[in-house]
């Protein structure tokens, strides 16, 4: 299956890229997808929390991707309290 | 009302859409670029969105506080793209019946717009520039929505 990826803020600018396509296993999850992409794009930030989103709702990194799916990931939003 | 966009706000036309003759109370909040980051002097801000979901977002907070407060009115701007310092980047208002509703919904979205909406922001200043939030700690984590 293949799905879309988007990037954003930092993990944008690390990756070089706001968006790309890639080719998973059947079944495969956004942890595996970030880390095919950590592979792929090594100065993703490896330890930085980072939320995720697929078709635009939050989910866990454990959830079961599917064909087509957009699959955000989602850096900590903009803060402001200091 | 929600709206996302580059172009600078207007703190009194967000406002007028939640005033009504059944609201004693309305309650405006104005985000503002501070020219001071963590002692250094800013340049200016950018913001970044993942639009349509912070849409989605924004209106899955004021269904919260609908369901919270019985509050119908509520209006949201965010800007994106580059703001100056002393720019307005956000503008909530409410309007309620009566004044404790209007100033709890109003600290709540606040809140929850910090949260929840994918918005980004990088401060610019001389030498550097920085995703604030992006060095936190803690993710936060998915909405039991």
């Amino acid at each position: 299956m293949r799905v879309a990826v988007r990037f954003f803020a930092m993990y944008r600018e690390r990756a070089g890229v706001s968006h790309t396509e890639v080719d998973l296993p059947d079944g495969a999850s956004p942890a595996q997808l970030l880390a095919h992409l950590r592979s792929e794009y090594p100065s993703l930030p490896s330890e930085a929390p980072v939320l995720i989103a697929v078709n635009s709702e939050y989910v866990s990194d454990e959830a079961v991707l599917q064909d087509g799916d957009e699959v955000a990931f989602i850096p900590p939003v903009s803060g402001g309290e200091r | 009302m929600i709206r996302i966009t580059p172009n600078p706000l207007d703190p009194g036309e967000v406002t007028e859409l939640v005033r009504k003759p059944s609201n004693g109370a309305v309650v405006t909040f104005l985000g503002t670029t501070r020219d001071l980051f963590e002692g250094r002097d800013v340049d200016h801000l950018e913001y970044e969105a993942y639009q349509p979901m912070a849409e989605n977002m924004l209106q899955q907070i004021v269904e919260e506080i609908r369901e919270q407060w019985s509050i119908e009115d509520v209006a949201i701007a965010h800007r994106v793209g580059r703001v100056d310092v002393g720019e307005i980047s956000l503008v909530v208002a409410i309007g309620s019946p009566h004044r404790k509703e209007a100033l709890e919904a109003s600290a709540y979205m606040i809140d929850r717009i910090k949260t929840i909406v994918p918005i980004w922001k990088k401060e610019v200043f001389q030498g550097g520039e920085v995703w604030v939030g992006s060095q936190s700690g803690e993710a936060v984590p998915p909405p039991s929505a």
